[in-house]
């Protein structure tokens, strides 16, 4: 067990090593393979007199070669002192991914912002995705070909097709200003403010990016239930003479959730990097709008910053996943 | 009784003299599974573990065992359709040990396989014109009068309806997608079919049927096959002679009369008490020897005599010296009786497992006469 | 472990006993799109307590459904059971869901052909076996886990207290396949199906796995019927037989009578099918033509006249025709179990094929 998982998290740093590499040459390598430079990012299309360019680009370290630009921004992530290019320097610490000139930022600070809305909306999505998703593939399973079967298959089916760009705005309409059940407080409400209306200002954005979600997780439930209960273990259960709840929790369900478990582990983490359009929707500034605007602003640290973050998400949810499923499944040897 | 070294069994008097394929110490070794990133690498599977026979045109030797034995790994490492890790394999007399699998193309025409279940090794989106023409396809050959043409050919051979040509696998029964399976392995006129329990997912009267498929294409077109399975009247039925597998290694291997009323190996006495014939009268009064425990891992087999662990007659007949000789000493397979070699320090002919009476049951009218 | 006792079953004389076990005109149909599945179409048969029944067929000829049709396990399905199903008088067919719950694994108990797949690959082999015990006794899990230590003891499992905790595939397929039978002994049963017990086994575990049954049955004194297409089996280990044939039984008698004078052209068909190692026959095999009738459009007369090589020697067209009755032969020796078949042929004329065409060829 604790070799597994040793072996894993080493894996872990490894990916995310590779991860940190990719994105790191692609925003550094590509402005030098253009015969620009990567100083660009930093100050701005303004124009420059060269021997301005020539002490920025000394200053930030683009004068060396890369493997040597590359460890250092590695070293940065666990604190040193940036500039912010025109006073002193700033204190950065872990994790520290450099300083937004573009947002007279550190990146941390931006990224520490965004973070909770992005959690808060992926989260609340989730446990509701999850609910939804799980009752009514299990229901349909259990009974194909049944009333609630093609209710519930049929609604999955709709969910699935409509895009939150379509959703989010009509729903908006409807309960907000048609109706005005809830607030119009566009945007994202601190929880430890107002927890009452931190519910209420992502009730919306919950429903409808875990609309989509449940979709696909009812679909999945319901072939995995399906499957399972026409598994020769179910008829040894019935064999056996238990009752039919015992067999369809214990025997049946325990079975057909358990592929479900990996994909919510490499769905929620995944979550934080897919969550834009719901974001920009809704009007709420997490992870999702933030790389949003550093891609339009060529802002390259909050860039970089961003994609770590995700992939750590990613890397952590699988790790969990990965963990999890030898407490579930005993044939996976842990 | 002359050959005392660590010979194979001599190969059976062919037809034509020389053996079609020499099989010398084949092994079969699966690199041990190394657990997680920081796990050590288990031991390696000697999944065949010096494997040698040999077969002449138009035999067929039968290769039986339970499973887990290496039956299957064997015809492969044969067929050359896995790399044998060690040991040669001469077809023709020609050493196709380490051939590449694209100077095995043209080897491919005489050497052919037939699985076990037909349905999976048949492509679903594929008719099986496509299916059985498929040989003439890789091989970039045109038979005379087209591939449609000598495919439907091929088809009415092997029972099938020729105007099924366009048809899918899942529109055939099991028993007519192993006639397919053995119309594809028949297009290129192979000279040697590995046929790898081609018959045991079939119901019985359907086997026949398959059986009886297998030994009028053996006569007429003068094929050898390596027929391997689990059950052993079809084995005795089929072959000329026959091998019995064990941890990798055969135990014991002879023509096949000799194989079934006068074994030597205890492995093949337990093997053959245990198969039930349909006959209560002759069942009753037949003996069982049951093994007891399980078969052990062939990523660590058992020192000495790799049966040892579960051999009757070691735990029930012999001295504890000789135990000891069992348990430290690994026997090497050689001829203890002419034709008749078995890997075993102390082997016994047994004549009365098959019908419960000692001497030999009537004698078999010699095959394909 | 040399077993050299010959079977207790040759010995064995159940005359004086009542049958256990009455199945009447069992009939188990499966509508669906295309048309109405005959699996079992009016299948008869007694067992008495301490004897084996073996049912003999190949795939689609209902012998699997029949099994699970003595357990109920087609209740809450679309397919629709009638006759009789007589365990020791209570008949089996109208019980509820519920009810039947109450008698699956207590009275009757099954086990199925593969034992991997018929484990739940997520719990323990105890936990499965103990589950089986508490469901049918108010007993703690303490208890039913020393009941199930002592049930895996009995069916040769090594170290058992050591193994309760183990998962299915931690265990080889004959020691799966014992703790299926502990499963299925736990509560001893008085009745045994077994499905295709040693089907998915090796013929050395094969062996093993019909000798406990046997033993267990001469300790439990249960009925147990045996389903298999392996005549070899029902020749080693049952007392009478049933031959299974689109959805009907077409012969049926004592072990010893029915091997010694199979009277149906389906069980010569069988036999000469099957490659024997006990004995010197001609070289050539000698199959069924065609394939199994479809259990929809069964055909006309007698079901199996489309592979029959001797419906010309029945006057008119009867076996396209008129369905035969499932009558005594002439042969029967055993006191109670009645050797009968299905077949048009006059019997003088049958004994005479079987003693001219057939047996040379067997």
């Amino acid at each position: 067990m604790i070799r597994f998982v040793v072996s894993r998290l080493i894996g872990m740093v490894l990916v995310l090593i590779v991860v940190s590499m990719v994105t790191f040459l692609i925003f550094q390598a590509v402005p030098l393979l253009a015969k620009s430079s990567p100083v660009y990012y930093y100050i701005g299309k303004a124009p420059a007199t060269p021997e301005l360019l020539q002490s920025l680009t000394h200053r930030f370290g683009f004068d060396q070669p890369l493997p040597a630009q590359y460890w250092s921004y590695l070293a940065g992530f666990f604190g040193k002192s940036v500039t912010d290019g025109t006073s002193a320097a700033v204190q950065c610490p872990f994790p520290c991914f450099g300083y937004s000139f573009r947002r007279n930022e550190l990146v941390s600070t931006l990224i520490g912002q965004a973070l909770p809305v992005t959690i808060s909306l992926a989260v609340g999505a989730a446990i509701l995705w999850l609910i939804g998703g799980l009752t009514v593939g299990t229901l349909s399973g259990l009974k194909p070909g049944s009333l609630v079967d093609r209710a519930g298959m049929t609604g999955a089916l709709a969910a699935v097709s409509l895009p939150i760009f379509f959703t989010g705005p009509v729903a908006l309409l409807i309960f907000v200003y048609t109706l005005g059940w809830l607030p119009d407080n566009n945007g994202y409400v601190d929880i430890t403010q107002n927890p009452v209306g931190w519910f209420l200002s992502l009730l919306l954005p919950w429903i409808c990016l875990a609309l989509l979600f449940a979709a696909l997780y009812a679909r999945l439930t319901r072939s995995n239930v399906l499957e399972t209960m026409n598994e020769d273990y179910i008829r040894t259960a019935r064999a056996k003479g238990l009752d039919r709840r015992t067999i369809v929790v214990k025997h049946g369900l325990r079975a057909a959730l358990t592929p479900v478990v990996t994909i919510f582990g490499i769905d929620i983490g995944g979550l934080i990097g897919t969550t834009i359009i719901t974001e920009t929707v809704f009007n709420l500034r997490g992870l999702g709008t933030l790389s949003i605007q550093a891609i339009r602003d060529l802002d390259l640290p909050v860039l970089l910053g961003v994609t770590v973050v995700a992939a750590f998400a990613l890397v952590i949810a699988n790790f969990i996943v990965d963990v999890l499923y030898g407490f579930i499944d005993p044939r996976v040897s842990v | 009784m002359t050959s005392t070294a660590s010979q194979p069994a001599p190969a059976a008097t062919t037809r034509t003299g020389e053996p079609l394929l020499e099989v010398q110490g084949v092994e079969k070794y699966f690199p041990g599974r190394r657990t997680g990133l920081l796990g050590q690498k288990g031991n390696p599977v000697k999944a065949v573990d010096g494997v040698s026979f040999s077969l002449g045109t138009g035999e067929t030797l039968g290769l039986v065992g339970e499973s887990g034995c290496g039956k299957s790994t064997t015809g492969r490492a044969v067929s050359k359709l896995i790399e044998p890790t060690g040991g040669t394999v001469r077809f023709e007399g020609r050493d196709v040990t380490n051939l590449s699998p694209r100077q095995m193309r043209p080897l491919r025409r005489e050497l052919q396989m037939i699985f076990q279940d037909p349905y999976s090794s048949l492509n679903p989106r594929h008719t099986i014109g496509t299916v059985i023409g498929a040989p003439f396809a890789i091989q970039g050959e045109r038979p005379k009068g087209g591939t449609k043409r000598a495919v439907q050919g091929l088809m009415e051979r092997v029972g099938l309806n020729p105007e099924h040509y366009n048809r899918y696998p899942h529109e055939f029964s099991g028993g007519q997608r192993q006639r397919i399976g053995i119309a594809r392995a028949l297009a290129l006129r192979p000279k040697l079919i590995v046929c790898d329990e081609p018959v045991s997912a079939l119901d019985v009267s359907v086997q026949a049927q398959v059986v009886n498929l297998l030994e009028d294409l053996q006569s007429e077109f003068g094929l050898a096959y390596i027929f391997i399975a689990h059950d052993l009247s079809v084995v005795r039925h089929i072959s000329d002679r026959v091998a019995v597998m064990y941890l990798g290694k055969i135990m014991e291997i002879t023509d096949r009369d000799t194989l079934y009323e006068a074994p030597m190996h205890p492995y093949t006495h337990a093997l053959l008490s245990a198969v039930p014939v349909p006959d209560p009268t002759t069942e009753a009064r037949r003996e069982k020897i049951l093994l007891t425990g399980d078969l052990p891992s062939p990523s660590n087999p058992p020192s000495g005599c790799v049966f040892h662990t579960r051999c009757p007659k070691y735990k029930n007949e012999l001295s504890e010296s000789e135990r000891e000789h069992c348990r430290t000493v690994e026997p090497v397979i050689e001829e203890k009786r002419p034709g008749q070699s078995v890997y075993c320090h102390f082997p016994q002919v047994r004549s009365d497992l098959i019908d419960g009476e000692p001497g030999p049951i009537r004698t078999t009218k010699p095959k394909a006469a | 472990m040399v077993d050299t006792s010959p079977s207790a079953a040759a010995v064995r004389d159940f005359a004086d006993e009542q049958p256990f076990l009455v199945v009447d005109d069992l009939r188990v149909h499966f509508p669906t799109d295309d048309g109405l599945v005959k699996s079992v179409d009016g299948l008869s048969f007694e067992l008495r307590r301490g004897e084996i029944l073996g049912i003999v067929g190949e795939s689609g000829s209902g012998k699997s459904v029949t099994a699970q049709a003595i357990l109920g396990l087609h209740k809450g399905s679309q397919a629709k059971v009638t006759g009789r199903i007589l365990l020791d008088d209570q008949d089996l067919v109208p019980l509820s869901e519920n009810e039947m719950r109450r008698v699956r694994g207590d009275e009757v108990s099954m086990i199925f052909q593969d034992p991997l797949s018929s484990l739940h690959p997520f719990y323990t082999i105890g936990n499965q076996i103990s589950e089986a015990y508490l469901v049918h006794h108010k007993v703690s899990k303490k208890e039913a886990r020393q009941r199930t230590i002592e049930m895996l003891q009995k069916v040769g499992i090594p170290n058992a207290a050591g193994r309760y905790d183990d998962y299915p595939h931690q265990f080889s397929g004959g020691m799966r396949q014992r703790a299926m039978i502990a499963m299925a002994l736990i509560c001893q049963p008085k009745l045994l199906i077994a499905d295709e017990p040693t089907t998915a086994l090796d013929v050395t575990v094969q062996a093993q796995i019909l000798e406990l049954i046997k033993e267990l049955r001469d300790e439990l004194n249960s009925a147990v019927i045996i389903i298999t297409h392996d005549l070899g089996v029902v020749a080693e280990t049952c007392d009478q037989v049933v031959v299974m044939y689109g959805g009907q039984c077409v012969e049926k008698g004592a072990v010893d009578d029915l091997f010694a004078q199979p009277e149906m052209p389906y069980t010569w068909g069988l036999l000469g099918s099957m490659p024997r190692m006990d004995r010197v026959r001609q070289e050539r095999l000698t199959p069924i033509p065609g394939s199994p009738p479809s259990l929809i459009n069964v055909p006309k007369g007698c079901v199996f006249n489309p592979r029959c090589r001797f419906s010309d020697r029945v006057e008119g067209r009867r076996c396209f025709t008129e369905h035969p009755d499932l009558l005594p032969t002439t042969s029967t020796t055993h006191e109670v179990t009645r050797h009968e078949v299905r077949c048009h042929i006059p019997p003088e004329e049958r004994q005479q094929i079987l003693l001219t065409e057939i047996r040379p060829t067997l």
